[in-house]
């Protein structure tokens, strides 16, 4: 089954056109990486698939459905968290709130919630799960909201630009986390800007500048005139080729 | 001490009274905890002077006070909406428009009719007049708030936290956004004959943000908020009963006298 299929795909921003009838298919169980200079859409992109941005023509399924028909299916985790860091929440209480679906109405989150504890472990913080909200480090605050996605028990993870702003073994445990999700047939979509071998690790490159430049396998997407067409510059590409030449894809 | 305190409530009127400002106290400081988190005191301000037109036309027309007063509230808060969304103008522009466009009708509607209520006690409350058919109400809509809140305590938090995410795991975003408006609606005329529409943010803001002060838990947080709203409703009413001063001034000066100690308190 697909998890993602969209088709001829569009959106609007006033007179921008942020989404030029993007096409593609993502399989389920797979890792995707989706590439592009800033202001390409790629944040455009995941925030239509949750349904927060209509698109102006086109359309999409997630999961084999509408959006609406899945939301608590997929899980999103934004470029940048707006909320108040001093919120008096504890690092459990926020990765409880993955659980609020699925728990329901009139209940409380069970202390030991079993999805609660295995989420925190897999995301490696459960030593913190009792601190406070405000005392986390950034890196430390982006593992809580992607525990807080794995304990939405989600299908589809769209995640923007997860790996910015983190260390490389976090990075490295990040990319571990996803592919265990991967094993279990989970779908993975992330937005990112780092070109290099990580991509290797990818099932998919769907490489975007508003309109879609390629999608497929990273050998094949990562083609250097099609980072030429993406990125404008021919110094890029030639990064781009190292990264190939490292990774041995030639 | 005791005396002091007691000789009041032999007179009926301050029985009522007393009983009135506790229910406005612990309705106002529940509330108070999200609308602090959320950043809402501001917006709260806009409700609290919407609800005066709405006041006014219910008055007008003879239909139900509460019923005008919420409904004005909840337009005042999608008119915020909406300015924000079709203008580029930031969220406190579009509420200081709103909140001053909505007085104004409230006041023009007012001097139009000449109702037999005074607008003074409206707009500053007079606790002291409260009848017990108002203290009635006053309790079914602090408890509809109170009961609201608990029930649905998980969801509240989850939204006021992080309103994207609310909405991702597929809860009712809206309609939990709105029925806080009506929370705050409801409790705005609830307090209306204690502090009155304009002091009443004095209780939505004070007490919660004493207790973000102090709490580290969200459970610490409401214990010190409630405690900090009752107790700032109760003594503002002895204030204003033994100095014959405003009621609602006395509560609101109390509330913020509160937070300012706890403040200096906490620097030390
Ligand atoms: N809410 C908005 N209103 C108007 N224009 C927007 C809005 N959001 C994005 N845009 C525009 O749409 C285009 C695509 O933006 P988007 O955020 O999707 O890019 P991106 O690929 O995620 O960039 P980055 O790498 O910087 O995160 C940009 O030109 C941006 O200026
Ligand atoms: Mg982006």
């Amino acid at each position: 089954m697909e998890a993602v299929k969209a088709e001829g795909l569009t959106v609007v921003y006033g007179r921008l056109k942020a989404l030029d009838e993007v096409s593609f298919t993502i399989p389920s169980g797979s890792m995707t990486a989706v590439i592009g200079p800033n202001g390409s859409g790629k944040s455009t992109l995941l925030k239509t698939l949750i349904g927060l941005v209509k698109p102006a023509a086109g359309s999409f399924k997630v999961l084999g459905s509408t959006i609406d028909k899945m939301r608590g299916k997929v899980a999103y985790v934004p470029q940048r968290e707006e909320v108040y860091w001093e919120y008096p929440l504890t690092v459990w209480d926020v990765v409880a709130l993955g659980r609020i679906k699925a728990v329901g109405p009139l209940r409380p989150v069970r202390k030991g919630d079993r999805v609660v504890s295995q989420s925190l472990e897999r995301a490696g913080i459960e030593s913190l799960q009792s601190r406070r909200l405000s005392e986390l480090s950034g890196g430390q605050q982006q593992r809580i909201f992607l525990a807080r996605a794995m304990a939405q028990e989600a299908d589809l993870y769209l995640m923007d630009e997860p790996l910015t702003g983190i260390d490389a073994e976090a990075e490295d445990r990040l990319l571990d986390i996803l592919s265990d999700l991967r094993k279990e047939g989970k779908t993975i979509v992330m937005t990112t800007h780092d070109l290099s071998s990580t991509l290797e690790l990818f099932d998919n490159v769907l490489v975007l500048k508003n309109r879609l430049i390629a999608f497929g396998r990273p050998e094949e997407a990562l083609k250097t005139e099609n980072l030429v067409q993406a990125y404008g510059s021919e110094r890029v590409a030639m990064h781009l080729s190292d990264v190939r030449r490292v990774a041995g894809w030639r | 001490m005791i005396e002091f305190l007691i000789e009041p409530l032999t007179y009926e009127f301050m029985r009522t009274a007393l009983a009135t400002a506790v229910v406005v106290g612990l309705t106002a400081s529940t509330l108070s905890v999200f609308v602090v988190l959320r950043g809402w005191s501001l917006l709260g301000d806009a409700i609290s002077h919407s609800v005066l037109p709405g006041l006014a036309f219910s008055a007008a027309f003879n239909l139900p006070l509460t019923l005008g007063g919420a409904v004005a509230g909840v337009v005042a808060s999608l008119l915020v909406a909406l300015v924000e969304s079709r203008s580029r103008v930031r969220n406190d522009t579009a509420i200081g428009i709103v909140l001053t466009g909505a007085f104004a009708l409230g006041l023009v509607i007012i001097s139009r009719i000449r109702p037999t209520v005074d607008v003074f006690h409206i707009l500053f409350g007079n606790v002291l007049g409260v009848s017990p058919q108002d203290l009635l109400l006053t309790a079914a809509l602090g408890f509809v708030v109170i009961l609201l809140i608990s029930l649905f305590m998980k969801e509240i938090i989850a939204f006021t936290f992080d309103p994207l995410f609310t909405y991702v795991v597929g809860l009712p975003t809206n309609l939990i956004h709105y029925s806080l408006m009506i929370m705050m609606s409801l409790t705005i005329i609830a307090a209306l004959q204690t502090v009155g529409i304009v002091l009443v943010i004095s209780l939505l803001v004070a007490p919660g943000a004493t207790a973000q002060l102090f709490a580290r838990t969200l459970g610490q947080m409401l214990l010190v908020s409630l405690t900090v709203g009752v107790f700032s409703s109760v003594a503002g009413l002895y204030l204003s009963y033994y100095f014959a001063v405003s009621s609602g001034g006395a509560i609101a000066l109390t509330a913020t006298l509160v937070f300012f100690s706890a403040m200096m308190l906490k620097r030390r």
